[in-house]
């Protein structure tokens, strides 16, 4: 896809200090046909208007940091190219769907990080703690791969309809990523406890494998998987 | 733990399971009748009388009613406990989910009871 030379952008914003409702501001940007990343796009945009708020850390896609609503589907503006949002020669930045709005594209995450308290996601082990490591075979270790990597940076959740809807009650995508990640660690001696947390109606049967978390994760995980594994536990257990 | 008292049992993991048995039960009801009326193309009422005369068959569509009623309960509540939350109605919430989770049960409880009397009635 050939990018324009100057490269419209329609950006979500609101202060709700000055604003009495949110907005979608255009800015001519220009790209030079260059098919850069939509965070460098932000960046041109704050050289023209200092006053537009989002947040950005490591610029790589490991700090989670810049998740947002790009072209209608949630991404970290730092590893996403133009070339793959870029519509009609057209960019619309939206903030994240469902959090509260803190101003333009920085939204609230407390309700996300209070869900991913819930699930306790640190290690419990009732045994004396080892002179060195608790160890664990290869075999083990792998159960976890494609659990650990998550970076937090709220695309699934934020992309789940279940969590719109009961983000209070339904754990969301990346905190039952979590969950599971515990529950699959044979180092962990708490798997009774964790589960029987999680059989309410909600916690983890709200999910309907609607599956937005895996279309839109960062790090290619799925989270629709876990939770389908953590669905086997209980019925397992509770069979 | 999310606590709830509307819910067809009290534990996530019943409900699931529930909606999905009843749902392999309600399939096999329908596949069934639909096999029979496609099996019996010329079936005259004496003979669909018949066959729901049989004890095995009020069996069977007594226990569809039940897993009918089962099913359309954890749907139906999981529908209003999805859209009619405080997000999108505000304080009227509770009452307004109440109310129509109240209807919603007295529509299936009339449906049921209707089907055993069509079952068993004269």
């Amino acid at each position: 896809m050939t990018l324009p030379k100057i490269l419209q952008v329609s950006v979500y914003r609101y202060n709700p200090e000055v604003n009495s409702a949110p907005f979608m501001q255009d800015f001519n940007v220009e790209i030079d046909g260059k098919d850069m990343m939509v965070l460098d796009v932000l960046a041109l945009i704050k050289e023209q208007d200092e006053s537009l708020s989002y947040r950005r850390s490591c610029r790589e896609g490991v700090c989670g940091s810049d998740g947002m609503n790009i072209s209608g589907k949630n991404g970290l503006a730092c590893i996403t190219p133009l070339s793959s949002v870029v519509k009609n020669g057209k960019l619309v930045v939206r903030p994240l769907p469902g959090l509260p709005i803190i101003r333009d594209l920085a939204v609230d995450m407390s309700i996300f990080y209070k869900q991913y308290e819930k699930v306790q996601p640190y290690l419990q082990n009732d045994s004396p703690t080892p002179g060195m490591e608790r160890l664990q075979s290869p075999a083990d270790r792998e159960k976890l791969d494609g659990l650990y990597e998550c970076i937090l940076c709220a695309c699934c959740s934020t992309g789940c309809p279940s969590f719109w809807w009961n983000p209070d009650k339904f754990l969301g995508p990346a905190a039952l990523l979590q969950a599971y990640r515990f529950l699959a660690d044979t180092r962990d001696t708490k798997t009774e406890e964790r589960l029987s947390r999680l059989d309410d109606p909600f916690s983890v049967f709200r999910c309907h494998n609607i599956m937005n978390c895996v279309n839109v994760c960062p790090k290619g995980l799925n989270p629709t998987r876990a939770i389908g594994h953590i669905r086997s536990m209980l019925l397992q257990s509770g069979t | 733990m999310v606590t709830n008292v509307t819910n067809f049992s009290r534990s996530g993991l019943f409900d699931w399971m529930a909606q999905r048995v009843s749902a392999v039960v309600l399939a096999a009801y329908a596949l069934f009748l639909l096999g029979y009326a496609v099996a019996n193309p010329d079936m005259s009422y004496a003979q669909w009388h018949g066959l729901f005369a049989n004890s095995w068959m009020r069996i069977f569509s007594l226990m569809s009613l039940v897993a009918l009623s089962a099913h359309a309960w954890i749907g139906l509540w999981t529908i209003t406990t999805d859209y009619l939350t405080p997000m999108s109605l505000g304080s009227w919430a509770t009452g307004v989910r109440f109310l129509v989770q109240a209807l919603c049960g007295m529509i299936m409880f009339v449906l049921f009871v209707w089907g055993i009397q069509i079952l068993w009635g004269n």
